[in-house]
């Protein structure tokens, strides 16, 4: 059975050393990047759009080429001067581009007819994509007849079946709609972890990147701002950009002084280590990481100024406790309302301070 | 009132159909009307149709071979050029595209005196039906490439093309497996269009043709000239009937063939 031959097949090691990318109307989309992908490895390259994480992609499959002087590898082969039929990977487009001229079973066959693969051998392993995606019963249809989550699925079927060194998806899920998009993502990583196979994966959402990468990588105006596991970009992340892209953030201003911020709600302690060094400073601090307390005898107080419930908890913004308004996290068990006085505490570990950057 | 403004648009419609369409009704009548100058009463006959078809048959049948021909030579031409001007992109494909285009800007005439000025002195080349049908390629190609590049918009076929090459699939068999199948609705448009264009050119067929290549047009023009009214009615008659049924398969193809969404 196919899903388990091509689980034995965890792809290449690739490796993009100093690939910078100039588009002929002047354009830079990337800056030069270097960047290591295991075997095996689902790496997700995440931004906003135009930060050059598809002029990446597109410069590993071979569909653009590096700037002079930059280098694509798959395990030692170097492969930048292959264009991208030769050189192995599976590619999934957010248009999908299936091909409208052939039904759904020679879209997924295809790239096994280029290979030369046996009609017999080809049905078999059709098949068994089929079933892999859990597209059964839709082999002969059209590909005007199929909804977006199928051909979704098709797309992938297709990528897969030629075993290929990296697969390679740009936006996978970025055409459909939220409820889909979901489900969707959560079959991805299970099909992803039974391949097995070298994946790099684009998206802007940071939620898809979260759940389906080993490792992320931020990108940001051509360049990479952060690699590191989901944990470590959300939990440390190393600048104001990639704190504030993932998840939700406080980034506070403000002078440290003693071993604790001072803010005008109070002074907040921090992290023993985490600060030599007194003067202003930058500090993130996540909503879910500041508890709600009584205000007397809190260390940092502010008010309530408004309260939206989202059902698991309830999100509060809290003024006059730093120069900016402060958004907590708060249990939804828990009477609050706009204008109350509350106390806030935070775990000095929480708190991270961020390097200072030029504007 | 607005009964009567319907009415009145719709009389006004017809007055300009009729003013348009009883011309052609009227030539096509004399050429089996038994003597124009005494009108219908002189009675009907096919013996004009016939004496076309004696004098000029060899000028209907070269007209199609050189329309053939000159779509054989579109499609070789055309759909490759097409093909490799929108996958590519760039400056340099827009400047090409103007180039092949810039026929359609220029009289035939002047496209054929070109082509005498330069290749006239080759007498075999000079004297062959290839001469006449040089000048309907440079003339028609314009229209089978805008008319693919026309669908490849449609169906972005540059993602296509990159879908088939993910899959290891080489210049050639992405053209023959993928773009040729999904574009050909723009192609039989194209092609409808260039076997039109090429039985119909006259301006630079007149230019480039001897007595002994004589195309259709150019003979309606010849009968026109030396022959009875009945005898050049006859022919356009001939050239009508051999027309419309291409011109009817073009309308046909044109709605059939709308691009599909590709997504």
């Amino acid at each position: 059975m196919s899903g388990i031959d091509a689980a034995a097949n965890h792809g290449v090691r690739v490796r993009v050393e100093a690939c910078a990318k100039t588009f002929a109307d002047g354009t830079r989309a990337l800056e030069s990047v270097t960047l290591d992908i295991a075997r095996g490895e689902t790496v997700v390259l995440l931004g906003p759009s135009g930060c050059g994480k598809t002029t990446m992609l597109r410069i590993i499959a071979g569909l653009e080429e590096a700037d002079a002087g930059g280098r694509v590898l798959f395990n030692d082969a170097d492969v930048t001067a292959l264009p991208i039929e030769r050189r192995n990977v599976g590619m999934v487009f957010q248009s999908y581009a299936l091909f409208p001229n052939m039904n759904v079973a020679d879209n997924i066959g295809y790239g096994l007819k280029i290979r030369g693969v046996g009609a017999a051998e080809r049905k078999a392993r059709v098949a068994d994509l089929v079933a892999l995606t859990g597209i059964e019963g839709l082999e002969h249809r059209r590909i005007e007849q199929l909804s977006g989550g199928q051909r979704q699925r098709v797309a992938l079927a297709r990528a897969v079946a030629v075993r290929p060194s990296a697969l390679l998806l740009d936006e996978p899920l970025t055409a459909l709609d939220a409820a889909l998009r979901e489900r969707l993502r959560h079959e991805l990583n299970r099909l992803l972890r039974m391949l097995g196979v070298t994946t790099i994966y684009v998206t802007h959402d940071q939620a898809e990147a979260m759940a389906l990468g080993d490792r992320i990588v931020v990108m940001r105006s051509g360049a990479i701002a952060q690699t590191g596991t989901p944990r470590e970009i959300y939990f440390a992340p190393q600048n104001r950009f990639v704190a504030e892209f993932i998840g939700a953030a406080n980034i506070v201003e403000a002078q440290c002084a003693g071993g604790a911020l001072d803010l005008p709600g109070g002074r907040l302690p921090v992290a023993n280590g985490t600060t030599a060094a007194n003067g202003p400073v930058v500090a993130m601090i996540r909503p879910e990481s500041i508890a709600v307390t009584a205000p007397d005898g809190a260390r940092l107080t502010g008010h309530v100024d408004r309260v939206s419930f989202i059902g698991d908890r309830q999100r509060l913004t809290v003024g006059g406790a730093a120069a900016r308004p402060l958004l907590v996290d708060a249990p939804n068990s828990i009477s609050i309302k706009t204008g109350d006085r509350v106390g806030l505490a935070i775990e000095p570990a929480a708190i991270r301070l961020l390097p200072e950057e030029p504007p | 009132m607005r009964r009567l403004m319907f009415t009145a648009q719709l009389a006004f419609t017809l007055l300009v159909a009729a003013f348009l369409i009883v011309p052609a009704l009227l030539s096509m009548l004399a050429g089996v009307t038994a003597n124009y100058f005494r009108g219908i009463r002189s009675g009907l006959t096919l013996q004009w149709v016939a004496q076309v078809w004696e004098l000029y048959a060899d000028t209907i049948m070269r007209s199609f071979m050189i329309a053939l021909a000159t779509l054989a030579a579109t499609l070789l031409i055309g759909v490759p050029a097409a093909y490799a001007l929108y996958v590519r992109g760039g400056r340099l494909a827009r400047t090409v595209e103007e180039i092949v285009t810039l026929p359609l800007a220029i009289p035939g005439l002047a496209l054929a005196l070109a082509l005498l000025l330069t290749y006239g002195g080759f007498s075999d080349f000079r004297r062959s039906w290839l001469f006449i049908l040089v000048g309907h390629v440079i003339f028609t190609l314009p229209f089978m490439v805008r008319s693919v590049i026309a669908v490849f918009a449609a169906i972005d076929v540059r993602t296509l093309d990159e879908g088939a090459a993910s899959l290891g699939a080489s210049p050639w068999r992405r053209f023959r497996d993928v773009i040729v199948p999904n574009a050909r609705p723009g192609i039989l448009a194209g092609a409808l269009m260039v076997v039109t264009l090429s039985l119909g050119e006259f301006n630079l067929t007149w230019m480039l043709h001897t007595p002994l290549t004589k195309t259709l047009p150019v003979g309606l023009a010849d009968s026109y000239a030396s022959m009875r009214l009945e005898v050049a009615s006859a022919y356009t008659l001939v050239f009508f009937v051999m027309i419309i049924p291409l011109l009817v398969a073009m309308q046909v193809f044109a709605g059939w063939g709308a691009p599909r969404p590709a997504r």
